[in-house]
């Protein structure tokens, strides 16, 4: 049995339910199981819901909440409280897996080799460690379609670079903290680049535009330079022809 | 068609936003003054969630390929048609190879342009808005450029013979009086501000520091401590939250603010100021005062009925001019 989560305004036009105050996969996986659960009872006045690693924000309409007593926010709160309450407790079990190819180091992780000697690691080692874990997509933030991933090995752990890049290359794999994420197209950031993969992540002109989605499992597969230069060329032949 | 002669600092197509993709990391952007969006469209007889033009401090020349009724509401601009004064705040009939230029902005950052039928750029994600931080959206996902050509839908606009005598009195919907203070919500991190931190918050006047933008405003002024340092972990943030970074110096969201936020969230700006955060100038000084929930209602609804009012008020006036009043 799980405790009820707690509802904090966020302002008068949003609510966030707190369902713990750590990274935890536990946790993550009740939110995305509330996000489920509310996105399905189709509430009008509901108009978006952010899942993120321990809470789950609402934006709501206020038009929609209003009538006296409480205040919007504070009735919407109320009402997702006990829809949460009243729901089944949801096991929120990851399905989905998505395997993301990456090219380790190979000129496309450029700071790979740093990592790898901060962690006293050899480089083949950290690449397949990185390559090793189950992960689990926490949340899409920071910029569309980006991942936030958990399950990296504490030995991998890496504080963020002194001076972010202003210039990330799209699909670079990357670790920030005791987090990695993946770079769905070219963004400024801090993170550490240990590699890279081909295919494309986010693409606004596709439905859905994200490949990843929140709560999913994901598995990196090692690939050679020559497999990613393929792949590549099979992801730019893809979207020429949908563009076409 | 309208074809970009000088763009203008930082013009760009925007609707009231694009929602329901937050959760794969895809912001509201949108007007950042959506109130003085809306009132521009319902001026031209558009619907108030029509593509318009956002204009930030100095104005963009435009070329009207076609005929065109357009409407100008927001900051101060000195507003020329073909070198002719115009006013903002009414219907204006534009001729074919008519030349609009919005010259620099004198008080307040933001003219919204509306054209009769619509900016007919094609919806990204169900929206209009360029999200320009994201790199999303219409146009690229970019700013007008100089040779940029905006369609229009124009054939299905409001038509005008002449323009119209009368005006909005703009008082109600741009003021931008830097007396007047913008109202907060205390957040849950308010508490954990030191006591001086909590008086400043209210007392302090804040300057908008020269990298403000779309995504937020970045207040200077004393740094406001908190009590004990917080770790937090990353949660959904929503436009007018007011983030402390460790340097003390907050930020406002706004249009194009990341989905999600790891600073302590101090305070939220009430929904009936939103749109009044749009119009903050780079050294423009800021001033804030926390209200409590019911009268943060209060003010949202009487802000919502006077929007009712003046959205029914130039119904009326258009229908005049429909029936060749």
């Amino acid at each position: 049995m799980n405790a009820a989560p707690r509802a904090e305004a966020l302002g008068d036009s949003a609510v966030l339910l707190h369902f713990g105050e750590a990274i935890d996969a536990a946790v993550n996986a009740r939110v995305h199981a509330a996000a489920r659960h509310i996105a399905a009872l189709q509430l009008p006045g509901i108009v978006e819901l952010v899942p993120a690693y321990a809470s789950l924000a609402v934006q709501l309409d206020p038009a929609c909440w209003s009538g006296g007593a409480p205040a919007p926010a504070q009735r919407c709160a109320a009402a997702l409280l006990d829809a949460l309450a009243a729901a089944p407790e949801a096991r929120g079990s990851f399905s989905t897996t998505i395997e993301i190819p990456v090219c380790y180091g190979a000129g496309f992780g450029p700071d790979l080799d740093a990592a790898a000697a901060r962690c006293g690691l050899a480089v083949p080692e950290l690449a397949a460690l990185h390559a090793a874990a189950d992960y689990r997509v926490a949340l899409l933030g920071f910029a569309p379609g980006f991942p936030y991933l958990l399950g990296l090995d504490p030995r991998l752990h890496l504080p963020r670079l002194a001076t972010p890049r202003t210039r990330v290359p799209a699909g670079s794999v990357a670790i920030g903290g005791a987090q990695t994420g993946i770079y769905p197209r070219e963004l400024p950031g801090g993170w550490n680049l240990i590699g890279r993969t081909p295919l494309r992540l986010f693409d606004a002109a596709r439905t859905p535009p994200n490949r990843i989605a929140a709560g999913m499992r994901l598995r990196f597969r090692a690939i050679t330079a020559e497999e990613f230069r393929a792949l590549q060329a099979e992801e730019d032949k893809a979207a020429a022809d949908s563009t076409a | 068609m309208i074809e970009v002669l000088r763009a203008g600092l930082l013009s760009s197509v925007q609707d009231q936003g694009r929602r329901g993709h937050a959760a794969i990391g895809v912001g509201r952007a949108g007007a950042m003054d959506a109130d003085a969006a809306k009132l521009a469209n319902w001026l031209a007889g558009n619907e108030a969630d029509a593509a318009v033009i956002e204009i930030t401090l100095s104005g963009p020349a435009l070329r009207f390929a076609c005929a065109a009724t357009v409407a100008l509401c927001g900051a101060e601009a000195e507003l020329r048609l073909d070198g002719e004064r115009i006013a903002g705040w009414r219907p204006q009939a534009v001729a074919a190879g008519s030349v609009l230029d919005c010259g620099g902005l004198r008080r307040g950052a933001r003219l919204y342009l509306a054209v009769a039928g619509g900016i007919a750029v094609a919806p990204v994600l169900g929206s209009r808005s360029v999200d320009i931080n994201a790199a999303l959206g219409p146009c690229e996902g970019r700013a007008l450029r100089a040779g940029d050509r905006l369609p229009l839908a124009a054939e299905d606009g409001l038509r005008l013979r002449r323009t119209p005598a009368w005006s909005l009195a703009p008082a109600l919907w741009f003021d931008p009086d830097p007396q007047r203070r913008l109202r907060l919500l205390p957040g849950a991190h308010y508490a954990e501000l030191e006591p001086e931190a909590q008086q400043a918050l209210q007392t302090a006047a804040f300057r908008i520091a020269p990298e403000s933008n779309r995504v937020g405003l970045r207040l200077q002024g004393a740094a406001l401590r908190l009590s004990r340092p917080l770790e937090l972990v990353s949660a959904g943030v929503t436009r007018g939250t007011v983030q402390l970074p460790p340097g003390g110096q907050p930020i406002m969201l706004a249009a194009e603010h990341p989905t999600t936020g790891g600073y302590p969230r101090i305070a939220h700006l009430i929904e009936a100021d939103q749109s009044r955060l749009g119009q903050y100038r780079p050294g423009d000084s800021l001033r804030l005062r926390l209200v409590g929930t019911d009268e943060a209602e209060a003010l949202r609804v009487r802000r919502a009925q006077a929007l009712a009012r003046v959205h029914h008020y130039i119904e009326q006036k258009l229908l005049e001019i429909r029936c060749g009043a």
